[in-house]
């Protein structure tokens, strides 16, 4: 699925990274642990967390996450949207809880990581 | 293919620049065109080692990178505080980060356990009181 089509689901905006908007994304993970995404084969998975710091950005980009979804209309300080601009890593905010979101996103055929139902 | 090196400072309690120093071993990689899998296992190894250093060290620390024909060799170092018990610091889920550390997403105690899943070879040594060395090899070749 297009990140843009993700967007939509989410009635999310783009804060990071917007000319990204057609990437494909088959998988997703979320968590509030950086080191938990670092455990999971989330390689171009889409990161639906809660954590805005700038060490989530480097965290992404160690772990090569696809796209970041902040949750419960979070939205990070200008640096750490800008580090993600830079690093190219897509940044988006939905007003949705956690649970919400992931719901959404699972009732339109959203896999987790490793491909799971 | 000729050895090629690179040292960097990772400057205790500096979040602003943590991960810094492996996110730019990560790119060398991909300058160098190794396989993602390599590239993904080092990059990971590097940045636990090197939030190790920012969020418990008590001195500044060393990010140490090595390509050879052969083996690639990461090594992270500081001095002090040291680990008391290694093989429970290894445990999936034991941590002794502060609460600060905590609400900035780290802390899980996942650090040491994700370098030895992801290493092929991982050797740590420490003192208390003295420091940490921790030293990582990888197959080049995956």
């Amino acid at each position: 699925m297009e990140l843009s089509q993700i967007a939509h689901i989410l009635e999310a905006r783009f804060l990071a990274c917007e000319r990204l908007k057609s990437e494909e994304i088959t998988k997703a993970g979320a968590s509030d642990l950086l080191s938990d995404v670092l455990a999971a084969d989330a390689e171009n998975a889409l990161l639906l967390t809660g954590i805005q710091t700038i060490q989530m950005v480097k965290t992404c980009n160690i772990a090569g996450i696809g796209a970041v979804i902040l949750i419960r209309g979070k939205v990070p300080d200008h640096d750490v949207i800008e580090l993600a601009e830079e690093e190219g890593l897509p940044l988006l905010s939905t007003g949705l809880s956690m649970f919400i979101a992931c719901g959404r996103l699972y009732q339109q055929g959203i896999q987790g990581l490793k491909h799971a139902r | 293919m000729a050895s090629l090196s690179r040292t960097f400072r990772i400057q205790k309690r500096d979040f602003t620049n943590a991960g810094n120093a492996s996110i730019s071993v990560k790119k060398l990689l991909k300058s160098l065109n190794l396989s993602a899998c390599v590239i993904r296992k080092v990059s990971i190894c590097g940045y636990e080692g090197e939030m190790n250093v920012v969020m418990h060290a008590a001195t500044d620390g060393i990010l140490a990178f090595e390509l050879t024909e052969k083996k690639i060799f990461l090594t992270v170092s500081d001095e002090g505080p040291g680990i008391e018990d290694i093989e429970t610091a290894m445990q999936k889920g034991y941590s002794t980060a502060s609460d600060e550390f905590r609400e900035m997403g780290f802390g899980a105690g996942m650090g040491l356990h994700n370098i030895r899943e992801n290493a092929d070879s991982l050797h740590i040594d420490s003192t208390l009181g003295a420091g940490t060395v921790i030293r990582m090899e990888f197959n080049p070749g995956g």
